[in-house]
This record gives C-alpha cells, structure tokens and sequence, in this order.
C-alpha cells in the first residue's frame, strides 16, 4: 500500500476536503503565474523538468499571437507504473492541484480548464470540485493506465477524443493544441507547488514528491515523500548491503550502482555529472537478491510493447532491443553478435521519434549494460548472482 | 479525315489508355508497398506512376475529342461531361463521362499536391480505384470492340491485374498503431530466439 | 536557418529522399531516414525542396529556425 510519509508542505492539510485546505494554506491570492515561476525558478513535475516560466511565457505569446484563448490541461495521467507521487497528491490534496489550475486558467485566460487522471480517481476529484465556487469550470478527463498516457500531446490527443496517441512535434502543442488552440499542459505535482508559491511559500520550489520502492522484510513497499532538492540520495532512499542498484527516475531513468548512489545530492546539479536527472521523481532500490539484467528485460519489454507504434526507427529499434534483452537475461552465452547489435540499435532511436519514448528506453539500457556488466559475464558462463526470480519493478498498471 | 480513321482513332486511344490506366494502378501500388521496380531506383516507380498516368490522361483527352468531332456516332460535346445526355448509347457514354470527371479530378489534385492538404490529397487518390471499373464498363457498353477477339481478351487481362493488384493493395493496407508494437516484439523474441533475420516492421 | 525535418510519423521509409539527395540524408538499417544535422547548404536548398515535394508521404520538410539552435523540451 502506498503511504505518505511527510506531513509538512504539500501534505500540511490533515484531509483532503475544503475546509481542512482552508484552514492549512488559507485563502488563495490572486498572484501572477509567470512573475512566480520565473522568480522561484519552478521546474515541472512531470519528468522533463522545463523551466515553468518559460512554459508559461511561449504559451501565452502563442495565444496572444493567434488571438486564441489557450487551454489549459493538468496532467495527473503518470503513466510510469512504479510512479505513485500524482495519484498520492490528488487524493491527499486535490484542492492544492486545483488552486494551481485556478491561478493559471484567470492568469492565461484559457477558454478550457481540463484535469486529466486516472478513471479511478475522478469520483473523489468531482467530489472535491463540487465544495469549490470555482468547481463548475474544470472540465474531468479520464486517462487510461498506457505508459504513454501523460505524454503532453497524446493526452491532447485524448483530450480531443482521438486514440492517445503522441504527435509530431513539428508543431508543438503550445501553438496548436487542443482543437488547435495553443495548450498548456502542466503535472498535477508543478500545479499544486505554483498554488503553494502564490502563498508566499518560498520553499515549495526547492522541494520535491519523490516515490520510493524497497524491499523491507521482504515485502515490498513503496510510498510517496516530499522532499528538498539536493538531499543526498542515501538519506531518503535506504541504500545498504542489500541493495543492489538504484533506479533513479522511473522507467526512462539511470540505474547506479549501490555503492554510488548514497552520496549523490538529489537534484541536476549532483545528477548530471553521472548522467541521470530525478525525471518523475521515483526511486527504486533494487535488492541484492534480484538479477538487474532480469528486471531490466522485464522493464524494457513493457516499454517495448508500450510503444505508440507510429514511428519506424522506434517501431522497429524497441522490440529488437527487448528481444536482445530477454536473450542477455537468461543464464546462458548470448550470440557472439548480440551485444554489438544492441548497441548499434540503441545509437539509432534519440531523437527520431514524435516523443521523447526511444530516447528515455534507450537511456535505462544503457545504464543497465554499464551497471549490471559483471552481471553480463556472470550470465555469459551460465551463472547469476541473483537468488529469486520474483519480480520487482512493477509493469502494466498493475500492483502499485 | 475520314469518319473510317475517326472511329479506329477513338477506339484505340480508348483501349490503349485503359491499358495505361492499369499499369498506373499496378506502379501505384508497387509504390504504396514500398517496392523496387528490378534496375530503377526507387523514385523510378514514382516517377513511372506518374508519368504513365499523364499519358493516359492525354489519350483519354484525344479519345473524347474524336469521339465528339466524329460525325458518325451523333455524340454532343456536352455528352464528354455530361452524363446520359448522348443520342447514341447514353447509359455508356455516361459512364465515360463520369471517368472523364474523375480523371480530371485525380489529376489536378495530384498537380496541386503540396498546394491542399495532403488528406484531401489522399481521398481523392483513393477514388482511382473508381476510375478504372467506370472507363472498363464505358468500353464494354459503347465499344464495338470488346465483344469478341484480342480486345477482349486485351481488355479481361487488364481486368484481372487490377482485381489482383486490388488484393494486394489491400491485403497491405495500414494497420491499427496499437496492434504494432506487441506484433513487433513478438515477432523480435521469435526471430532472435530461432537466430533468424528479424523482419523490418512498418509504421503504417 | 533552413534545415531538414521529417515527421516521423508520416515517414514510413520509403526512402526516396536518401536517393534524391544523397549529400543530406541516408537511410538506416530498417530504411528510415537519418538526415544531416544543421543548417542546409546553400547549394543544396533548391534540391532539398524538390525532393520533399516527391516525398509519398509528405514526411520530408524543409523548417526554418531561428539562427540559434532551438531550445529542447521534452
């Protein structure tokens, strides 16, 4: 079961209901959006981490230049299986998410206010919409549990009707969107922290939600924390002798080694430097009695399989490297090709895809041939270090 | 010119420019399938597609000009673009009149490609697989040809390479983005698990 | 500047760019195109537009972008 751990900044309210926000946060001021994010430096929530302000700025400029009004969407959709922070936050405190769309529908003056999520949880969000005056202007949109669900211009997509599924880029969604009006779409987590800067809570964008998974007793457990930027990874995350890796970023993120991963400071600046970013914010560490080249390969076929199955170099680049996957997790030597295959496949997917899906694939692959690379030679001679073949990451919706 | 060379012109240009219609829609399907014409590259299929279209738009435009200018049959220049307003064999040279139409659609849409947008393109595209069954019915109820001998036989073949290029067409018609990549994987996990040659997948 | 684009969901690898303009773009393993980062050379900028317009697809697209390089989101 997923738990909340913090009960400070996002988590303050004791309920999820008006009066208990209320009485927490207050009233919410009229604020400018853009002057906030630009002098928060906010970054979004949703995995890429683009500047808000500048988000916010092209948007407009695009809606003032048509003489369109924009449309507003807040993204709740969270795709990534292992991710729980989107859900947690719109069941625990769904009027933040909302302030934060109230703040950016007057300030944008957007024609359509949509909040996209899960079917499950739009019952409690209704609910919720209903205590507000300002409720009837938010339009509910129920999402489908694809990984490619929260992608901004699939979840155009669907909010148009159509099948989600990702667009060309050529034109981007913040000048032609939904119903071809420039469209805004910002995670449920960046909505809920613009509403806690227009308080006048300065911390809310040096701090963070981030989803743990672990093994404790050997059950696994995962919950949701908000913490500050630049933590060191070690104190959030328990990383001892038995763990064996780290997945920092969700399934489009970097494994690193046990050994490593304590130290680093949870933000760009002590991420870059051994190539991962926090993405949408999970971290997972894997036991010492789990084969990361398994995990991987299980991963990596639902990614495959997730794919929107439009663009060739994509349609044709993830079921291969999955395939070569499955061959490198088994206890036995690979094809004397394989390996160089694999590489040569995953040098030809970033950047030739409507989204950014081969990329992120792409990039948890090769941080799992780096990190799990003894593990490759131990499988070469028909070996594995791992004791269980019980699954770990959690794949297609199901068990989060 | 004597009516004799008028009515072996009409019904010439009228065979020949079905047979040219035909191997349009065999090039054009050989593009659609994203194939290779032996010793062209592959613009050279497209390029073909083209230009075989243009000459039997051409000797379409020499077939109905004839057959208005030729005293013998009686048929108005209206009839050329209107249908079933001809004295002689109406119902026929209606259906000639409609490929007619078509046939300038098609083609200006294709000389405008670029200019509307490209769905639009694509919909009247598809309406050439209307053309051909317009102009094969027009011969068989106004040409006095196709009862009997090589026209016919001439005429049958090209029916079966379109009905048989039809299939193919069809058998490789754009699939559902959803059923792609589990087909793709699965066929992947085969390949590589048999050591054969995975299949290169097609995103349409 | 003008460069090279492709919208990878209307390219379906017919490859006909690749032959056309071989200075610019080549094909991968599976037939897609892999075009040439950068600004389009001058000599090429006529081509490049007589190419695209022979795209089946009407994948292939000549973009302009500002001077400096586009800032990326995801």
């Amino acid at each position: 079961m997923t738990s909340v751990l913090s009960t400070s900044g996002l988590f303050a309210a004791p309920g999820p209901g008006l009066p208990e926000h209320r009485a927490t946060f207050g009233p919410l001021p009229v604020a400018d959006p853009v002057q906030l994010t630009a002098a928060a430096e906010l970054t979004g929530r949703g995995g890429a981490g683009f500047p808000t302000a500048v988000k916010l700025r092209s948007v407009a400029a695009a809606a003032a230049a048509g003489r369109r009004a924009p449309v507003l969407i807040g993204n709740g959709a969270e795709g990534e299986p292992a991710s729980a922070k989107d859900a947690v936050l719109l069941s625990r405190a769904p009027h933040l998410v909302l302030d934060g769309l109230a703040v950016l529908a007057r300030a944008l003056g957007a024609a359509d206010v949509v909040l996209a999520a899960p079917a499950r949880l739009l019952p409690g969000l209704a609910a919720r919409l209903a205590e507000r005056s300002d409720g009837a202007a938010v339009r509910l949109h129920p999402t489908g549990d694809g990984f490619l669900a929260g992608e901004e211009s699939a979840l155009v997509a669907a909010v148009e009707g159509a099948d989600p599924l990702p667009r060309s880029k050529l034109v981007p969604i913040r000048e032609r969107g939904v119903g071809g009006r420039p469209t805004l779409v910002q995670n449920v987590e960046t909505l809920a922290r613009l509403a806690l800067l227009a308080r006048g809570d300065r911390e809310a964008a040096g701090r963070t939600l981030v989803t743990r998974r672990s093994q404790v007793n050997h059950a696994g457990r995962t919950d949701v924390v908000d913490m500050p930027l630049g933590t060191p990874l070690g104190e959030v995350l328990r990383v001892d002798g038995a763990v064996r890796a780290v997945l920092v970023g969700g399934y489009h993120g970097t494994w690193l080694p046990a050994a490593v991963a304590g130290e680093l400071p949870l933000d760009r600046a002590g991420l870059e430097p051994v190539g991962a970013t926090l993405g949408a914010g999970v971290l997972a560490a894997l036991p010492t009695d789990r084969c990361g080249l398994r995990e991987t390969a299980r991963v990596v076929g639902y990614l495959a399989a997730s794919s929107a199955g439009q663009c060739g170099p994509c349609l044709n680049g993830l079921p291969r490297i999955a395939a070569a996957l499955q061959v490198l997790a088994r206890r036995e030597a690979p094809p004397p090709q394989l390996l160089t295959d694999l590489w040569r496949w995953c040098g030809l997917l970033p950047d030739r895809g409507a989204c950014r899906h081969p990329d992120g694939t792409v990039r948890l692959v090769a941080s799992a041939l780096g990190v799990f690379g003894p593990e490759l030679r131990l499988h070469a001679s028909g070996r594995c270090s791992a004791t269980t073949a019980r699954p770990f990451l959690p794949v297609a919706g199901a068990g989060r | 010119m004597t009516s004799i060379a008028f009515w072996y012109l009409i019904r010439a240009t009228g065979l020949v420019s079905l047979v040219l219609m035909t191997a349009t829609i065999v090039l054009g399907v050989v593009v659609q399938r994203q194939r290779r014409l032996p010793g062209l590259p592959r613009f050279g299929a497209v390029a073909l597609h083209r230009s075989v279209s243009l000459v039997s738009a051409l000797l379409l435009a020499v077939h109905v000009v004839t057959a208005v200018v030729d005293s013998y049959v009686g048929i108005p220049a209206v009839a050329a673009v209107v249908p079933f307003t001809s004295g002689w064999r109406p119902a026929g040279i209606g259906l000639g009149a409609l490929a007619v139409e078509l046939m300038v659609v098609i083609v200006a849409s294709s000389l405008l490609r670029g200019r509307i947008p490209h769905r639009l393109w694509r919909a009247v595209h598809w309406t050439s697989y209307l053309l051909w069954p317009l102009a094969f019915v027009h011969g068989l109820m106004t040409g006095t040809d196709l009862g009997s001998g090589w026209p016919l036989v001439l005429a049958l073949g090209c029916a079966a390479v379109v009905g048989g290029t039809t299939a193919v067409a069809w058998i490789g018609r754009t699939s559902p983005p959803a059923e792609r990549a589990p087909a793709a994987l699965a066929s992947s996990s085969a390949a590589l698990h048999h050591g054969t040659h995975v299949a290169v997948f097609r995103n349409r | 500047m003008t460069r090279l684009a492709v919208d990878p969901i209307t390219c379906t690898g017919h490859g006909l760019c690749a032959e056309l303009l071989p200075e610019a773009i080549a094909l991968d393993e599976w037939g897609y195109p892999l075009l040439a980062h950068g600004e389009l050379p001058k000599q090429l900028l006529r081509r490049a537009r007589s190419v695209a317009a022979t795209c089946p697809t009407r994948a292939l697209r000549l973009v302009q972008t500002p001077a400096r390089s586009a800032a990326t989101e995801a």
